[in-house]
Parts: C-alpha cells; structure tokens; sequence
C-alpha cells in the first residue's frame, strides 16, 4: 500500500511513519507541504494520504480541494493541531475521510487508519 | 491578562507532554515578564490572529531543550541543527493549536512556528502587550511559556494560515 505523507514537520513525519511502519506500511512517500504533494501525488498514485493542515506554501486544505477536483476516491486522514469541530466540519466538507488532532498516541493514529481504510474499503494490510 | 488566555496553556502543554512523551508538566506560579527576564536559550515562536492577537513563546534553557527534543524525536539532536528547530517548532505549534481550541467562542489562527537557538537571549514583545510568563518543572528540566496575547480591537473571523509571524523555521 502507497502513502504519503504531507507534513512540513519533519519530526512529525518521522513519528508517523514509524506508527506506519508499525502497521507493515513501508512504501511512503513524503511532502513536505500541498504544493509538494500536488506534484508528487499524481505519479506516486498513493492509497492512503495523511495531511497535515497548517503549512506554509499551500495549506493542506488547500491542497484537499485541489486533489479532489480530480481525485474523489483517495482516502485522506488529516492529521493536525486545529481542533475547533468548525474546522473538522470543514475539512469534511473539503473531502477529508478522517481526522486526528495533535497531540496523538500511535494507538490513536493506528486505529484512525485502520478504520479509514475499512470505511474505504481498502484493506489494512500493507 | 484575562486567565481565559492562560488556562488553556496550562492544559495544552500538560496534553501535549503527556500525550507526545508521556512527560508530567508541573505549572508552577505565572508572573509578569519586566525588564527582559527570564532569557533563554531556545525559543520557539507562533502567532495569533483572528479574535486575539498576539504571540506565543515556549522557551527553554539549552539542557532541557535538548532533552526534551530528543524524547519528542525518539533520539539526540544537535542543537541548532535543522531538525532541532523543526522539533521546537512542531512542539509550539502543538501546544499553540490545543490551546487556541480551548478560547471559547472566538475564531482564532496561528502561524507557522519560528525558532530562535542562541545563548541567553530575549524576545522582544509589542510595548502595549502584557507578557505573561508561565514557568513549568518536568522531568528534562524547567521550561517557560510566554503568553502575549489580546483581544482584537474589533472581532474578526480568523482566517486560514495566519500571517503573524513568518512560515520559515530558524
């Protein structure tokens, strides 16, 4: 399973990944903010996408409505510290799956996943 | 300050902690900030805008900085390097992002995180600002958080990506 991962945090991607990695999911790729993702979501065709919200370049929301004009299907977790149910609501709206709000435990990031990906009907597995 | 802008410090960086390093904040008792006391060593800086405006400072002396970089990342960091700074800047925006949930009925964003790394130094506030200085014990050492926050003269709705500070990381 392909996975990207779109945080400008580089520690914060490492801790991800290793919550990934734990899972059995090893093929990520990372981005570093919505513009680098835009331009390496099309050929890496990822699976699942974990994005952060607040980034600078172009914030992850941003990048949600973009990749949804051509892309309805992909299932997207954001990961983020913007907690307020008015900004959940708008990134429902936006075509995000999933959200989890910072600070998280892996245990917490493994089930928001692994729940993505049933609602989606993907399989977990890696 | 009104305490509704500092009890939700308190609580976020107790989350924060807690969640991210299983690492116990013990808040000891806020003060005023006069003069340029207490310096650091490293800072790592959010703005806020929207409702309040204003900024965030989570400070530490370089001993603690570097323990609790290195519990957050999972392993040492050099001070000063890259990844230390993104290691701070994630932390503050971390327990800026939890706090601002917690401002009751206002709109608030916050910026993407600067980090300042040099010994002893200060960060200069707004004259007609108030700094409030909440000084916290853990395990890794003492740290502080400077709140310097205020209601916008007339309310706004905050907007996406705030532009209080710059997005670029020390």
């Amino acid at each position: 399973m392909r996975i990207l991962l779109v945080d400008d945090s580089k520690t914060m991607r490492n801790i991800q990944k290793a919550v990934l990695a734990q899972l059995g999911h090893t093929e990520v790729l990372e981005a570093c903010d919505g513009q680098d993702a835009l331009s390496k979501a099309p050929a890496f065709r990822p699976d699942l996408m974990l994005v952060d919200w607040n980034m600078p370049n172009m914030d992850g929301l941003t990048f949600v409505k973009a990749w949804r004009t051509t892309n309805k299907t992909t299932p997207i977790i954001m990961v983020t510290t913007e907690a307020e149910k008015s900004r959940v609501i708008e990134a429902i709206k936006a075509g995000v799956n999933n959200y989890v709000v910072k600070p998280f435990t892996p245990d917490l990031l493994s089930q928001r996943i692994q729940e993505t990906l049933a609602k989606c009907g993907q399989s977990a597995a890696a | 300050m009104d305490p509704m802008f500092i009890k939700p410090f308190i609580a976020s960086i107790q989350n924060v902690f807690s969640t991210m390093m299983q690492l116990q904040v013990t808040v000891k008792e806020p003060f005023l900030k006069k003069d340029d006391n207490p310096n650091h060593d490293v800072s790592g800086i959010i703005g806020m805008s929207g409702d309040v405006q204003g900024s965030v400072v989570l400070a530490f002396p370089q001993k603690t900085a570097e323990n609790v970089v290195a519990l957050f990342a999972g392993s040492p960091m050099q001070l000063g390097t890259p990844d230390f700074a993104d290691a701070v800047g994630e932390l503050v925006n971390m327990v800026s992002g939890g706090a601002k949930a917690m401002f009751k009925d206002k709109k608030v964003a916050i910026s993407c995180p600067s980090v300042i790394i040099g010994g002893n130094h200060h960060v200069a506030r707004q004259s007609d600002l108030p700094c409030v200085v909440i000084p916290c014990a853990t395990d890794c050492g003492d740290l502080y958080i400077e709140v310097m926050i205020k209601p916008s003269p007339v309310s706004t709705t905050a907007k996406t990506g705030a532009t209080a500070a710059q997005p670029a990381k020390a």
